[in-house]
């Protein structure tokens, strides 16, 4: 073996290539998540300012009715959001997997929202859900004079609209998933379910979805970490209204204060509230899925 | 025991084919099939609905659009609203239309694909082959970042870009791009190498090869899908991005997505929805196109960002 | 004896390939028929359409005599057994077996009897209470036939059940196939490409190869007097020494190269005169001599032997002809020996050329 002074040197070229990893990680991800969490314990207004605060951002945070409205709200959004993702997808995984003629077409046609930006998503439901011209319109012009369909303007059910739209475009990407998780099934435990003489709705219900365990949870995971995220929807669909507040969601909160109401602390305390909430979902997942295993 | 000779009585000519033979009839409008088929069908007509009605309204002159309808065809095909999107719709700034975002936007991202591709592959194929003391839990690392917020990352990087001169530049945002794609590019490069046969890269390195040589000859030529794969995952997810478009650039930098939105939804005055439309469609077009070129390639992407840790 | 399963004129095709052609089986009651052959040639497919999980393109199935060809699985009075066990993964062995007979809504004592005896049967009692996950290949693939078992059917069907173990556990499970089949005297069809587990499990073997049955007899029959060439190079291992050449004399002279072998003796049909035949002889059915012995032999030369422990076999060149003869371990000659090789004709098997058919 050779010497202790050459150890370093070992792979030299492996470790200088994934020096811009290593840097990354360390610098942005870790570096700037704790430096923002810091900084959510000061006063910093324009610039950021180290003079300790202690707990006065979080205390103005949470006793400002635009973040307790966008809390509810994406509370709201998510869990609707994930319920009905989760069924229709998987409904839709459950009828691809009969063995239909097209399924290319099909899946093509159900997996295309999911690459269009969020912004042309947004405008487009817009456009639909315009109560001037869209569909409002379009069945009042049928006959049903009364009939109303404007869920943007209307406080108590714009998050519905988005949902419309969020669901539109989030599913197909589900089906997929859901799709393959059936597909790596053994078959044959479809035939030993069909030789016991199980009828195929109730293999799915009591054999194929705990099978799917993994499946599921991977897939909640995902949409969890990404329902956080949502900003670019409701700016395009509805900037947060109507009446400036009734769609707002954290992440708007948080831009809204960093960039715009010059108030950084907030603005730091709202993102760090929103770590927190993804911390919450991904550290149970992470003891389940690795619990007891040693890392490097 | 010798082989079995039939009694005459069992024979089987004696007992004639009685009952059913065969295939079993299948009905090809059965009850199981019309609700197949017949949810399958509503379902896309939710799905394509958007889509047409984009497309509808963009080719209709105003007056037409006002008559109502949206799901109507034009009575009148006009590409008017296609080339005042393209070159003079007003974003409250200038009136240039998309075609400033647009370039904007490709400026934006072949360098960021490019940077972030190159990086992540060079990276997984580090990882995976010539592991180190910590190669792990940096992985781990990078891997649940890709979970956090980019929201609470926001403002550091505001400040590491203004340090570096690039706060408000293209190649700041390009900066932005790659770090970001980093953890799920990696990941799927890491993946992808590791089913390569560890026997191949045993045999080079008995050859003589060293870490580039390795890359470069063996592991580059075998990995075209994968490379394919994370073009479309980065070019989707660049080109679709609005928040980083938003934070990191100037007003005549924005990308395409962020000049759409103000576009649509900034502009005071008569909304002409036609012209939004054709906006949006254009701004759409290039994942699009993408999309229904490589197919199979994209869901393999999805898959492969989708299957984390 | 009835015949517990008949398949008159069965035909497969996917498409435009023809995967079974016009198959006529005969499956007597308690007889434990084995399905042989190389990977693609129908084997498993025959036994799926047996089972109803696979339709059939012409052709009809029958079961104790009711004619099941439209038939749901679980109709047919069949149990089934898989390569990978198919057990229900989320549930105990207790669970796995009684599933179906629960989903039948059949009355608990019932239940609760027939997976007693079943799991009595097969001695997994103390798993019960264990989920597949915890349980051993071998385990597994008892509880795989306890699931079969609590049906109370009279016919299993076997998927290569053990082509998921390890050498050792598959000769362990192939005596307690056997013992099951004693014991229960159910009608067992089995599908291997495995010669040992078909000659030895075997009342018949049926000897398949592309979607045609090939030979259907005991195993004794189909070592000792192969119907065709197939059959004959299929089975044994090592596999038959071929020799090329052709008959004369009426038929009692087989000419090999410059050699003369009487045919006298030999157990078969007509032989009469060939311009193409292939005398076929097993390595066990030839002796090795240092002068020329009585009875017919051809000349050759040792190459290389092979020590397997119990005997030898010796690899040997009779002009441009491979031989192998299987000899006891100090029967052992060194390279380049000339010697005798005697031929038993009356173990032989003597095949038209262009027929492929044993005379």
């Amino acid at each position: 073996m050779s010497g202790k002074p050459t150890r370093l040197l070992r792979n030299l070229n492996a470790k200088i290539a994934a020096i811009p990893m290593i840097l990354t990680t360390l610098v942005v991800f870790v570096g700037g998540t704790i430096w923002t969490v810091v900084y959510s314990f000061t006063d910093s207004k324009l610039l950021p300012r180290l003079r300790w605060a202690g707990l006065d951002q979080y205390e103005r945070l949470w006793g400002t009715s635009r973040w307790l409205v966008s809390i509810e709200n994406l509370l709201f959004y998510g869990v609707m959001s994930l319920i009905f993702t989760i069924c229709m997808g998987f409904l839709l995984a459950v009828l691809m997997d009969q063995k239909v003629r097209h399924e290319d077409t099909f899946r093509t046609i159900m997996l295309y929202p999911f690459a269009l930006s969020f912004i042309v998503t947004g405008l487009v439901w817009q456009w639909i859900l315009n109560p001037q011209f869209g569909i409002q319109q379009i069945v009042r012009d049928w006959g049903w004079t009364s009939f109303t369909f404007d869920p943007l303007n209307n406080p108590d059910t714009v998050l519905y609209g988005l949902l419309i739209a969020g669901l539109w475009q989030g599913t197909g990407f589900v089906m997929c998933l859901m799709l393959a998780g059936l597909r790596g099934i053994d078959e044959d435990i479809w035939k030993a379910a069909r030789v016991d003489g199980i009828p195929t709705w109730k293999t799915y219900v009591v054999i194929i979805i705990p099978m799917m365990r993994a499946v599921f949870v991977t897939t909640l995971v995902i949409i969890a970490s990404g329902i956080i995220r949502l900003y670019d929807l409701v700016v395009a669909m509805t900037s947060g209204g109507p009446g400036g507040n009734a769609s707002q969601v954290p992440a708007m909160y948080v831009y809204d204060y960093m960039f715009q109401a010059q108030n950084l602390g907030q603005g730091f305390a709202a993102s760090t509230m929103m770590l927190l909430s993804v911390l919450i979902v991904l550290i149970p997942w992470a003891y389940l899925e690795f619990g007891g295993k040693k890392h490097g | 025991m010798a082989d079995v000779t039939f009694a005459p009585s069992e024979s089987p000519s004696a007992k004639a084919m009685a009952g059913p033979r065969g295939a079993r009839p299948k009905r090809a409008l059965s009850g199981r099939n019309i609700m197949l088929y017949g949810t399958l069908i509503v379902v896309c007509l939710y799905y394509l609905l958007p889509l047409w009605v984009m497309v509808m309204t963009s080719l209709k002159g105003m007056p037409e659009v006002r008559l109502g309808n949206i799901f109507a065809p034009p009575m009148e095909i006009t590409f008017e609203p296609w080339v005042k999107a393209w070159s003079t719709a007003c974003t409250g700034l200038n009136c240039d239309g998309l075609s400033r975002g647009f370039w904007n936007s490709v400026i934006i991202t072949v360098p960021s694909v490019i940077l972030s591709i190159a990086i992540a592959s060079v990276n997984g194929y580090a990882l995976i082959n010539w592991r180190f003391k910590g190669s792990d839990i940096f992985f781990t690392i990078l891997i649940f970042g890709s979970f956090i917020p980019y929201q609470i990352m926001l403002y550091p990087i505001v400040i590491l870009l203004r340090e570096m001169g690039l706060y408000g530049t293209l190649w700041g945002l390009v900066l932005v791009h790659s770090v970001f794609g980093m953890p799920i590019l990696t990941l799927l490069f890491r993946n992808y190498f590791s089913s390569i046969p560890e026997e191949l890269f045993k045999a080079a390195r008995v050859d003589g090869a060293g870490f580039w040589g390795i890359y470069f000859r063996i592991m580059l030529p075998m990995s075209l899908p994968i490379f394919v794969v994370a073009l479309i995952l980065q070019v989707t997810g660049i080109w679709n991005d609005f928040l980083f478009g938003v934070v990191y650039t100037k007003p005549e930098l924005y990308p395409m997505t962020v000049q759409l939105n103000n576009i649509v939804n900034s502009v005071q005055g008569v909304k002409e929805y036609n012209v939004n439309m054709a906006a949006t469609l254009l701004t759409g077009l290039v994942p699009l196109i993408i999309y229904f070129v490589s197919g199979k390639l994209f869901v393999r992407g999805i898959a492969a960002g989708a299957v984390k840790g | 004896m009835t015949n517990s399963i008949e398949v008159k004129d069965l035909t497969l095709n996917f498409g435009s390939v023809s995967v079974l052609k016009n198959m006529n089986l005969d499956v007597q009651e308690g007889e434990f028929v084995v399905l042989l052959g190389p990977s693609g040639c129908g084997k498993s497919t025959l036994l799926n359409c047996l089972a109803g999980l696979l339709d059939i393109t012409d052709g009809q199935i029958w079961i104790k005599g009711r004619n099941v060809t439209w038939s749901e699985p679980s109709e047919r009075g069949i149990g089934m057994v898989f390569q990978s066990y198919a057990l229900y993964p989320q549930m105990t062995v207790r669970g796995n077996l009684s599933f179906g007979l629960k989903n039948a809504r059949m009355p608990k004592n019932e239940i609760d009897k027939r997976v007693a005896r079943a799991s009595e049967i097969l001695q997994i009692q103390p798993l019960l209470d264990r989920k597949p996950g915890a349980l051993s290949g071998g385990q597994r693939q008892r509880v795989a036939i306890g699931r079969a078992l609590v049906r109370d059917v009279d016919v299993f069907l076997f998927d290569e059940p053990l082509s998921n173990l390890d050498a050792k556990l598959r000769s362990e499970l192939r005596v307690e196939i056997k013992r099951l089949h004693s014991r229960l005297k159910n009608t067992m069809v089995y599908v291997t490409h495995d010669q040992i587990e078909a000659l030895t499990l075997a009342d018949r073997i049926a000897v398949m190869k592309g979607g045609v049955i090939q030979q259907l007899s005991d195993p004794q029959t189909i070592y000792n007097k192969p119907s065709n060439l197939f059959v004959a190079g299929f089975i044994g291992s090592p596999s038959m020494n071929f020799l090329s050449g052709r008959t004369v004399d009426g038929g009692k002279t087989f000419v090999f190269g410059d050699h003369r072998i009487s045919l006298h003796g030999y157990d078969g049909g007509a032989v009469l005169e060939r311009d193409q035949a292939i005398l076929g002889v097993r390595p066990e059915h030839l002796t090795v001599s240092a002068t020329e012995p009585a009875g017919p032999s051809i000349p050759a030369v040792v190459e290389i032997d092979e020590h397997l422990g119990a005997d030898s076999l010796l690899w040997l060149k009779a002009g441009t002809k491979d031989m192998c003869v299987r000899v006891a371990v100090e029967g052992r000659l060194p390279s380049g020996t000339n010697v005798h090789l005697g031929l038993d004709i009356a173990k032989a098997s003597l095949f038209d050329t262009k027929t492929e058919q044993r005379v």
